[in-house]
């Protein structure tokens, strides 16, 4: 199939179709409103199903409850749509139901901007709602990672029955760029009927199936909590995903940053090494599981002197640089945030500036 | 001789957790009983509110889903915009509906969804402990409440029924009791036709019932009866506050 030219939000609701997903709940927020205004005519000329809900949080809870029926389901919205979506999520994650959402992050905290950032790592990837819970985060870089993503994300969802969130920054929403759609539909899976409330007579046992994350017997939630860990280490173990760039030979400085902000310091990257300097970059494309191994190896290198998490927030993904790099070398951290994006200059000389000292 | 009065196959044979003189049972059984008569046990999906039903699912004999507080109109959205062909009801009191669940339960009665809300309005908070609900009656006490509802700061309690039914789209909003055989019997008729309505693919149907709660009000199962009566119906009447078929006709 040949190339078309798409802005992202736009992009990102045609990927959901031809993943096979045809069920679509979601209340306007910028800077996303483009995927809901594009599914709105969409979905009916594929016989999908397109609700606007009267908030976020019953957006939530219509993603719940299709997703519990065994329907294949998905949402869009934005940092502060997130965060009402953030107690369904919980609820959906306990419950073990698969679902897709895309925060097309803007910035915060509060009513914050409008403008891309990356402010809601913490939210997406320790958490967010009540509980011990993860969702599977992928970060998109470009608008054809975006459309990728939200292709793969419906069979990891589905796999591993929990909620993956794909986290874009208000750019790759906004932006257009050239994609192509790769043309094979997601198959859905044969299991719903073990789980899901597809109805009595769909089961040969004939008994009832239960979707719910109430557990009054302490020892019961421990188990609970116990499987759902259980689930997360493998996704630790079996689904990580990264890029690793200029890690070949010598490099002064490891760079850890995702999204746009990984496509500023790949810029930054390519006029330092013009001038000489030799720069790295582990890109994380999963952000949980997060890329530990890759990032430790990559700053355990001899003449690797300073690990640098760039981000357009205040530090947050630092912590989990930190994390895997172990002590291995100094770990230290730029960013903005509020809708600026740095510029390759701006990282070039924080980089040459980490150097120097 | 064979049985004239069985367990309905939509219930399970279970002990259930609800207080002496509640009438969760009895509701309970009227779903039940629709649902058999209906014969629709094999493509019916419950929605259990947070509340004293929030165990419903384990006592009824067919597909669960569990709620956070209120938003059971939303989940039974999902499920019936995605998969029309089941049969949908949630379960929802006073406090998850009223309260927490305005915002999910206008809009979804507002939008014409085409699932069926058993509201039981027992005046209190059951679950959590006897708090004071916005259906609670003005000077009644409850323990946020230890002076009884004052109007004047709370204002007067909602009535359901007649909210809904000031909204153009809803198709059938009634309100039935189960405190006396007479009552009881509306009620199944109401159920019945709500659980019809939905079948036919007519309308949003939501049948209130108001029901008693003993332990909270701090009274026998026979005082709780007769308070019911004599301080609640007159308030909450009862009756058919909206048909599909008056609707149709105007």
């Amino acid at each position: 199939m040949s190339k078309v030219l798409m802005k992202g939000n736009e992009a990102i609701g045609e990927a959901a179709i031809r993943a096979g997903c045809l069920n679509y709940f979601a209340y306007p927020i910028t800077p996303q409103s483009e995927v809901a205004e594009y599914l709105s005519r969409r979905m009916p000329e594929v016989g999908g199903v397109f609700l606007q809900g009267e908030s976020e949080v019953a957006v939530g809870y219509m993603i719940f409850g299709a997703a519990g029926c065994g329907a294949r389901v998905f949402t869009t919205s934005s940092s502060p749509g997130i965060s009402l979506m953030s107690e369904a999520l919980s609820y959906i994650t306990c419950a073990q139901c698969p679902a897709v959402f895309v925060n097309i992050m803007r910035g915060g905290p509060g009513l914050g901007g409008i403008l891309p950032s990356q402010g809601d790592y913490f939210q997406a990837t320790k958490g967010g709602g009540h509980g011990d819970y993860r969702l599977f985060v992928m970060a998109p870089a470009s608008v054809q990672e975006a459309v990728e993503m939200v292709m793969e994300a419906f069979p990891i969802a589905e796999k591993y029955r929990n909620p993956v969130m794909i986290l874009g920054d208000g750019l790759i929403g906004q932006m257009m760029e050239p994609v192509e759609f790769p043309d094979s539909l997601v198959s859905e899976p044969s299991n719903k009927d073990e789980w899901a409330t597809t109805g009595m007579e769909n089961r040969s046992d004939n008994t009832p199936n239960l979707v719910k994350s109430l557990f009054l017997d302490p020892v019961q939630l421990n188990s609970h909590n116990l499987l759902l860990k259980d689930k997360y280490a493998r996704m630790k173990r079996k689904e990580v995903r990264y890029e690793a760039y200029n890690t070949d030979g010598d490099y002064r400085a490891l760079i850890v940053s995702y999204g746009t902000m990984s496509r500023v310091c790949r810029t930054a990257i390519d006029f330092m090494k013009e001038e000489g300097l030799e720069i790295a970059m582990i890109r994380p494309k999963t952000l949980f599981p997060f890329p530990e191994e890759a990032i430790r190896e990559a700053a355990e290198k001899d003449s690797c002197r300073v690990a640098i998490s760039i981000e357009m927030s205040m530090g947050q993904m630092v912590e989990d640089v930190e994390r895997s790099v172990r002590g291995g070398c100094p770990v230290e951290w730029y960013g903005k945030c509020g809708g600026e994006v740095p510029t390759p200059e701006e990282v070039m000389e924080v980089v040459r500036g980490m150097l120097d000292t | 001789m064979g049985k004239t009065f069985t367990r309905p196959e939509a219930l399970r044979d279970q002990p259930t957790h609800y207080c002496p003189g509640c009438t969760h049972g009895v509701i309970h059984r009227l779903v039940a009983e629709v649902i058999d008569e209906l014969g629709i046990q094999g493509r019916t999906v419950g929605i259990a509110p947070v509340g004293c039903a929030v165990l419903a699912y384990n006592y009824f004999n067919v597909d669960f889903q569990e709620a956070a507080h209120g938003r059971a109109p939303a989940m039974a959205t999902g499920i019936k915009r995605v998969r029309p062909d089941l049969v949908v009801f949630t379960y929802q009191g006073d406090g998850d509906l009223a309260s927490i669940g305005m915002g999910e339960i206008v809009h979804a009665a507002n939008r014409g969804e085409k699932f069926t809300t058993i509201f039981v309005n027992n005046a209190v908070y059951g679950m959590t402990g006897g708090q004071m609900a916005p259906t609670t009656m003005p000077d009644q006490r409850t323990t946020t409440s230890p002076f009884g509802r004052d109007v004047q700061a709370v204002g007067m309690p909602i009535k359901m029924a007649e909210l809904l039914a000031a909204l153009q789209t809803p198709g059938y909003i009634t309100r039935q009791s189960v405190i006396k055989p007479k009552y009881i019997n509306r009620a199944k008729k109401a159920i019945h036709k709500a659980f019809s309505y939905q079948l036919e693919g007519r309308c949003f149907s939501f049948v209130e019932v108001v029901s008693t709660c003993p332990t909270n009000w701090g009274m026998t199962p026979l005082e709780a009866i007769e308070w019911t009566e004599k301080s609640l119906l007159p308030y909450y009447q009862l009756g058919d506050c909206k048909t599909p078929e008056a609707r149709e006709e105007v």
